[in-house]
């Protein structure tokens, strides 16, 4: 309900409540801003003598940084989008059948369980993909590389363990399934009754209101929620880490041993014995990763704020 | 227009098991607890290798137990860190899984008194085994050639002609091998890439061994236990880890002369005792040349050696008391067999120890 504010309202004495937490919003407003500008400076500081030194010391082939570093952002890139590819879909689906098809009761228990789904650790996750998935999986690979290998997706020699880049993404998958869901179940929920109930009233079938007034409706919260989750897919490090066989290749073959491995997962395997210009490089390559998310994040940002017109939301 | 918004705000059920923990009164402790006759105080820091993370924690804890006074931590932050650390100031010892190079050598160590150096003993001894997982084979034999092979790539099926002529009695099937090693940066990736070439230098040509696994084929996984964990898991794998960590797997002989030789902590350590110390090194300086084209069959030449560094002459007072004091418990055989229970570790031979012991006592 929104109250209309009146006129005559004569303005307030700033009292000292008010004061007060203006100034504690405020403070927080900069704080967050100091911390990024902190984690900024550190970044470009440390990572600016990876750039500077010598090709040969940065990486093993001698080639120099950007080409130890740009299949890494592939890998980030690939296994994120593979994760985003899976999860989307199925997220959408979730929400809807919790915001418009299941009975009250069914749709608050599985929203719990969703929701649950996002405390488990990612180490939690890690270990399940490693013991449960990864060789749950392996026969599954070994046929698709048998029957449907002259695909190059599934190009082959195919992986004897099952802890391949697929393999991650479904992990990943997982784990990014319940933040795309609560965001749209909620964005759902928000439609306007009217405009359901236009539409149903039109003769729409549920999926034909749900295609002309809810998703409509929802684009916006949809982008935002996937770009959420797509931040946590490109910068999650301990599942990635513990399940992914990796190498510093670029290839789109999903199957074999030798994956493209992502920027957050190389630093936390390699840094514990880093050394030297060692410990640049990978901070650098930890500044890459900031740019690459902070990209995804504009874009989706400058969407939203581009279709926000044309939302429905009126 | 009245437009009503159904908002409907799912609740996050915040559940608090508060469990009652019955604190239960710790009893008077039992059993008398042995008098601690000790007199050094102070703390030491080390910092280093990882593989000897676990060794570490069983020596502080049964040393700090005699000696109540003295505080020892050690960050398991890796070799080359350790060493770093140490010569920097920023230590008081350090462990590594490789010896000190000449350059890191004729570098100024902050920690130790003008014009003195540091000195590195052997101290933790582990057995590098090859596992294997292959359904319906128990033993396998197998030649460094055959392992270099396997790891580069250029031999592929179980049933190949080189592992059949190692094996005529084994059931190996037509099966790709799927070699698995280290993603991580170890010294037992280091240690295994030397054996290799040392053994088979043309079918292994990494001249320099390094902590990074030198090729892109085959698998990567994270540490021991995920390499562990990935030949478990896997179908016709092939690793290398830690031989305390290779539970119920499948362990590879390794050709030794004319004979196939199964780990021990015996010939682990029976390989490193008669290996020659490297050329050129100081009095106190134990640096170790391993053996690894020993043709006797009492040895196992796939170990891992790794090393305590400490001063010859402390700056700060009061710092070599307690070193010595340290060093001296992990070199005797209550310290080795501590850390062979808590890490598996293959004790020194007492020839070695002794050696190392007197380097040891030297300490001012």
């Amino acid at each position: 309900m929104h109250a209309a504010p009146s006129a005559t309202r004569p303005r307030s004495r700033q009292r000292p409540g008010d004061v007060l937490f203006s100034g504690a919003a405020l403070a927080a407003g900069i704080l967050i801003l100091v911390a990024l500008a902190a984690v900024t400076i550190f970044l470009v500081a440390q990572a600016l003598p990876a750039f500077t030194a010598n090709p040969a010391d940065v990486s093993k082939d001698g080639r120099g940084f950007w080409s130890f570093v740009i299949p890494l952002v592939f890998g980030t890139i690939w296994a994120a989008a593979l994760a985003l590819l899976i999860a989307l879909p199925l997220s959408i689906g979730i929400a809807l059948f919790i915001s418009h098809y299941a009975p009250r009761r069914v749709a608050v228990t599985l929203g719990y369980i969703v929701d649950l789904l996002a405390a488990v650790p990612s180490v939690v996750f890690g270990l399940w993909g490693i013991t449960v998935l990864a060789p749950a999986m392996q026969p599954v690979y070994v046929w698709l590389v048998d029957n449907l290998g002259w695909i190059p997706l599934f190009a082959g020699p195919v992986s004897g363990t099952g802890r391949t880049v697929l393999t991650v993404a479904i992990v990943l998958a997982v784990m990014i399934l319940p933040i795309i869901t609560a965001l749209s179940r909620e964005v759902f929920l928000q439609t306007p009754r009217l405009h359901e109930e236009a539409a149903l009233a039109l003769g729409a079938t549920r999926w034909e209101m749900i295609r002309m007034a809810v998703l409509p409706f929802g684009r916006p919260g949809l982008i935002s929620a996937t770009m959420l989750g797509l931040g946590r897919a490109l910068g999650e490090t301990m599942a990635v880490a513990m399940v992914l066989s990796p190498s510093v290749i670029i290839s789109f073959a999903l199957l074999t041993s030798q994956n493209p491995t992502t920027i957050a997962a190389n630093i936390a395997l390699n840094f514990p014995e880093a050394s030297g210009i060692g410990v640049n490089v990978l901070i650098a390559t930890g500044l890459v990763l900031f740019l690459i998310t902070l990209l995804v994040n504009s874009l989706a940002r400058f969407i939203i704020n581009r279709r926000k017109e044309f939302s429905g939301a009126n | 227009m009245n437009i009503t918004r159904t908002s409907r705000i799912a609740g996050f059920a915040a559940i608090v098991a508060v469990s009652t923990l019955a604190l239960s009164a710790c009893a008077a402790n039992e059993g008398a607890a042995p008098q601690p006759t000790s007199t050094l105080t102070g703390a030491l820091v080390g910092a280093g290798a990882s593989s000897q993370g676990a060794a570490q924690e069983a020596w502080t804890a049964a040393f700090q137990t005699t000696n109540p006074g003295v505080t020892i931590t050690y960050d398991p932050s890796g070799s080359g860190a350790g060493r770093k650390t140490f010569i920097s100031g920023g230590s008081d010892f350090a462990g590594s899984d490789s010896y000190l190079n000449d350059e890191e050598l004729a570098s100024t160590f902050a920690a130790c008194a003008a014009g003195t150096t540091a000195f590195e003993v052997p101290a933790y001894i582990s057995p590098i085994a090859v596992i294997f997982n292959v359904d319906g084979v128990t033993e396998l034999n197998l030649d460094a050639a055959t392992i270099a092979k396997i790891y580069t790539g250029a031999i592929t099926k179980w049933n190949d002609a080189a592992i059949v002529a190692m094996n005529p009695d084994a059931k190996l099937p037509d099966l790709a091998i799927t070699p698995v090693h280290r993603s991580d940066d170890s010294g037992t990736s280091k240690n295994f890439s030397d054996y290799l070439f040392q053994n088979a230098k043309a079918d292994w040509a990494i001249e320099k061994p390094a902590d990074t696994f030198p090729f892109q084929t085959g698998e990567g996984a994270k540490g021991t236990s995920g390499v562990v964990d990935a030949v478990t898991n896997g179908v016709g794998t092939i690793g290398y880890a830690d031989a305390s960590k290779a539970g119920k797997l499948g362990i590879a002989k390794l050709k030794v002369g004319n004979d196939f030789v199964m780990y021990t902590p015996e010939a682990a350590a029976a390989v490193v005792a008669e290996s020659t110390p490297v050329d050129g090194r100081a009095a106190g300086d134990m640096a170790i040349k391993i053996n690894r084209t020993t043709t006797d069959s009492t040895h196992y030449p796939l170990v891992l050696v790794s090393y305590l560094m400490g001063c010859n002459e402390y700056a700060k007072a009061g710092v070599a008391e307690n070193v010595k004091a340290y060093f001296a418990y992990i070199l005797s055989p209550e310290g080795q067999a501590t850390a062979a229970s808590a890490a598996g570790s293959a004790p020194l031979a007492t020839k070695m120890a002794d050696e190392a012991l007197a380097v040891v006592n030297a300490i001012k």
